[in-house]
């Protein structure tokens, strides 16, 4: 097993800065706009974006809420292992908000259209984008694409890469590692 | 721990510990999307379930039917008074026959003990023992543990009395294995003609006085007395049964704390409990139905996972 550094802690930084800074082109004051971090990785970034955008931009207040989609996917008994659901958690109405989803990596996309599903269930969005901290090119199995991405990464099959957080790793990095 | 130690739901008996904790932590997702203003999630969207029940029930019945309908499965309903059971077929036949219509999962609830053991060997299906006789009815169980567990933190420790018909209950065997897997203290209480022999053995202790009972405990789940199961007399009056084992409201007010008052349905309203205080704020009744869907949707969730 090999392991290459994809993104270092000042790396990661620095893009987490730039996509702050698309979200705010688009959202402005975040008034009519909720960020949905998906579990059981995607809530890490949500966090980090959230606070960033109220500490260092000034929004006063955004609505962020952590979607589970283990009861949406789309391979239940498929795999030989039992699927384990972590917390939902939107104490906030999605009716006629801008979702924004946002996850680690983008890979087959099936997760994003679990969400997609999951998220009807609390309302209807007058709109959903997707943010990716890493976009693994080439490895689509559905026509979605993200609208904000952190680094587009060609990584073949049988590669993995993973996204470690500083709040639960220990340390902010991305590795790409062979297996 | 991500996965359950059986295929089947038999009986209390055939699970152990992290089974109940993985039931338990399924259920609290669950019960988060049964409060969803859209209370569905597609998981179970191909597989059907047959629930067979061969002996009447409502609740039971309704809260399996929702938790299989929120968990987006296919669902037909089978009940004996209407079926050719009554024209003589088998069991093995019955189900059989059902099953050949790819029926992935039985729920059953059947007057002979050990009817869900005897079906899981002779048929391709995942059984969910939905209560068998007077011998278990797990998911009863598992509810009312949930319940202890959602109002006081945690089983472990606590103390449970269980009062009333003892000898008849299911739900007594059920949730003594339960209570005593997860390390709670248990005492039945009941005329001695309704406490069965030997009820030791399973761990627990015998009280034949209710205020020392209720003294005692941290949580009375109170039984219904079956009157349809008694072939004789076990009690020389109801009234008398009443004065001696049913909780009134100021027999609650006299002891020296709040405890926790639960019923797994239906209750004889001024028989082993008042309306007061089924209605009161000590009375987990109703919650103990509302978590009777999501603990079902978790079992059967951890169950189909494992059809392959």
């Amino acid at each position: 097993m090999s392991k290459k550094v994809l993104l270092s802690s000042k790396e990661i930084q620095i893009i987490l800065n730039r996509l702050a800074c698309q979200l705010l082109e688009n959202h402005s004051d975040f008034k009519d706009t909720v960020l949905i971090g998906l579990q059981p990785r995607g809530t890490f970034l949500a966090k980090r974006l959230t606070d960033l955008l109220t500490k260092e931009y000034g929004v006063k207040e955004i609505n962020l809420g952590s979607l589970d989609i283990t009861f949406y996917r789309d391979d239940f008994r498929r795999g030989d292992k039992t699927l384990e659901a972590s917390k939902t958690h939107i104490d906030f109405l999605v009716e006629d908000k801008k979702v924004v989803f946002i996850d680690d990596v983008l890979y087959t996309g099936r997760s994003i259209r679990s969400a997609l599903t999951a998220i009807q269930s609390f309302g209807r969005p007058a709109e959903i984008e997707l943010l990716t901290l890493i976009d693994r090119r080439f490895s689509r199995h559905l026509p979605i694409q993200p609208n904000y991405r952190g680094r587009q990464v060609d990584v073949i099959n049988g590669e993995k890469v993973q996204v470690l957080w500083q709040e639960n790793e220990g340390q902010d990095i991305v590795y790409l590692i062979n297996e | 721990m991500s996965e359950l130690s059986v295929k089947h739901l038999l009986g209390i008996k055939y699970l152990n510990k992290n089974d109940i904790n993985l039931i338990f932590e399924t259920a609290d997702h669950f019960k988060e999307v049964i409060n969803r203003s859209i209370k569905k999630v597609p998981s179970l969207r191909d597989v059907t379930i047959a629930n067979v029940f061969f002996e009447n029930s409502t609740r039971t019945k309704l809260s399996f039917e929702l938790a299989e309908k929120r968990l987006s499965a296919d669902v037909i309903n089978f009940s004996a008074a209407q079926s050719s059971v009554k024209k003589g077929e088998t069991l093995i036949d019955t189900v059989n026959n059902i099953l050949s219509m790819k029926v992935d999962m039985v729920v059953m609830r059947h007057p002979n003990p050990g009817a869900g053991v005897f079906l899981s060997k002779h048929v391709n299906a995942s059984i969910i023992n939905a209560g068998d006789g007077a011998h278990e009815h797990p998911t009863q169980a598992l509810l009312d543990s949930y319940s202890i567990r959602e109002k006081l933190g945690e089983v472990a420790g606590k103390n449970v009395v269980i009062v009333g018909d003892i000898l008849h209950s299911r739900v007594a065997l059920s949730n003594i294995l339960a209570l005593k897997l997860q390390g709670a203290n248990v005492k039945v209480c009941g005329p001695k003609t309704l406490i069965p022999k030997h009820i030791e053995s399973l761990g627990v202790t015998v009280e034949t006085d209710l205020r020392k009972a209720l003294n005692w405990c941290d949580v009375a789940n109170m039984l219904r007395v079956q009157n349809e199961r008694m072939d004789i007399s076990y009690f020389p009056t109801t009234r008398e049964y009443t004065q001696q084992f049913g909780v009134n409201k100021a027999l609650l007010e006299s002891l020296d704390k709040e405890i926790v008052i639960m019923h797994p349905g239906p209750i004889n309203r001024g028989v082993e409990i008042t309306s007061d205080v089924a209605d009161s704020n000590q009375s987990i009744i109703l919650d103990q139905v509302e978590n009777g869907v999501a603990v079902r949707m978790a079992v059967i969730y951890l169950l189909a996972s494992k059809i392959k």
